[in-house]
């Protein structure tokens, strides 16, 4: 048996909340069907919904790619926005810049980052300011979900 | 416990999913931070919030919610009803504040999805 193809797939996000939290749902579509377990699914979308909400709190446009390898799939999320001057201070726990706007759809609490730390298990933030952040996470496949080898 | 038995209990109104009231629901979750219900809630719990915009749809998707209760009597947005039918997620409305909301659940046998943060809860 060969080794299966890099599955891979770039989501569109754009600014503002008319359709904030639609690419969470679409990453989760896409990877139903890939013989991956639910609860692996349920982590990448979580990461992914907090992702694509900073993305439409804090840039003008961004995009989402989702990469499923053999043993993990990683999520990468990159935005041309205003980017993170302090990156210690965002990522402590209920820390925040959000508007009234972004609270009142139940974010912006300062847990963003922190969730998407929580439950991916590796994850990586750089950021420049006035340019844009780019986040990576990965989240690792149980062996046994592992494709067999040839 | 039927979600039709929530419905009774919290004498509430069905916006969506009146075909959807037979499953099954044994645990809940409540909050109107969409961040600490990414990062608690369970996959097939009921979730009470206050909340009424789409994103309580696309939360309760990511993480498999089984239905949403809108407590303190709120009307959802048009495009949360919209996007709960395309989801096929049940969402009713009560009038009870979340605090009875809760308590008249977990009277009747509905327990927390966890019990406290940093634990897991054995419900087998």
């Amino acid at each position: 048996m060969t080794f299966p193809e890099i599955i891979e797939q770039t989501f569109a996000v754009e600014g503002g909340f008319d359709n904030a939290g639609l690419v969470s749902s679409q990453v989760k579509a896409f990877l139903t069907g890939h013989n991956l377990p639910k609860d692996i699914i349920r982590r990448v979308a979580i990461v992914t919904l907090e992702a694509e909400m900073n993305i439409c709190s804090y840039a003008h446009r961004g995009h989402i790619t989702v990469r499923v390898l053999p043993h993990f799939i990683t999520i990468e999320a990159i935005d041309e926005g205003q980017g993170i001057g302090d990156i210690e201070l965002a990522m402590v726990e209920g820390y925040s810049t959000a508007t009234d706007k972004i609270r009142s759809l139940g974010f912006g609490a300062g847990l963003g980052l922190s969730n998407m730390k929580k439950f991916s298990d590796t994850f990586r933030l750089i950021s420049e300011v006035g340019k844009g952040t780019r986040v990576k996470m990965l989240i690792h496949i149980p062996r046994e979900f592992h494709p067999p080898r040839g | 416990m039927k979600l039709q038995e929530v419905k009774d209990i919290l004498d509430a109104e069905v916006i969506v999913g009146n075909d959807l009231l037979n499953m099954e629901v044994r645990t809940a979750f409540g909050a109107d931070l969409m961040s600490d219900v990414l990062a608690f809630a369970k996959p097939g719990s009921l979730l009470l919030t206050g909340l009424t915009n789409p994103q309580v749809i696309r939360t309760s998707d990511v993480l498999d919610i089984a239905a949403i209760i809108l407590v303190r009597g709120k009307r959802p947005l048009s495009e949360t009803i919209q996007l709960a039918e395309e989801l096929r997620i049940p969402l009713l409305t009560t009038k009870f504040i979340l605090f009875e909301a809760v308590g008249r659940l977990y009277a009747q046998g509905i327990r927390g999805c966890i019990e406290k943060v940093g634990e897991t809860r054995d419900l087998s």
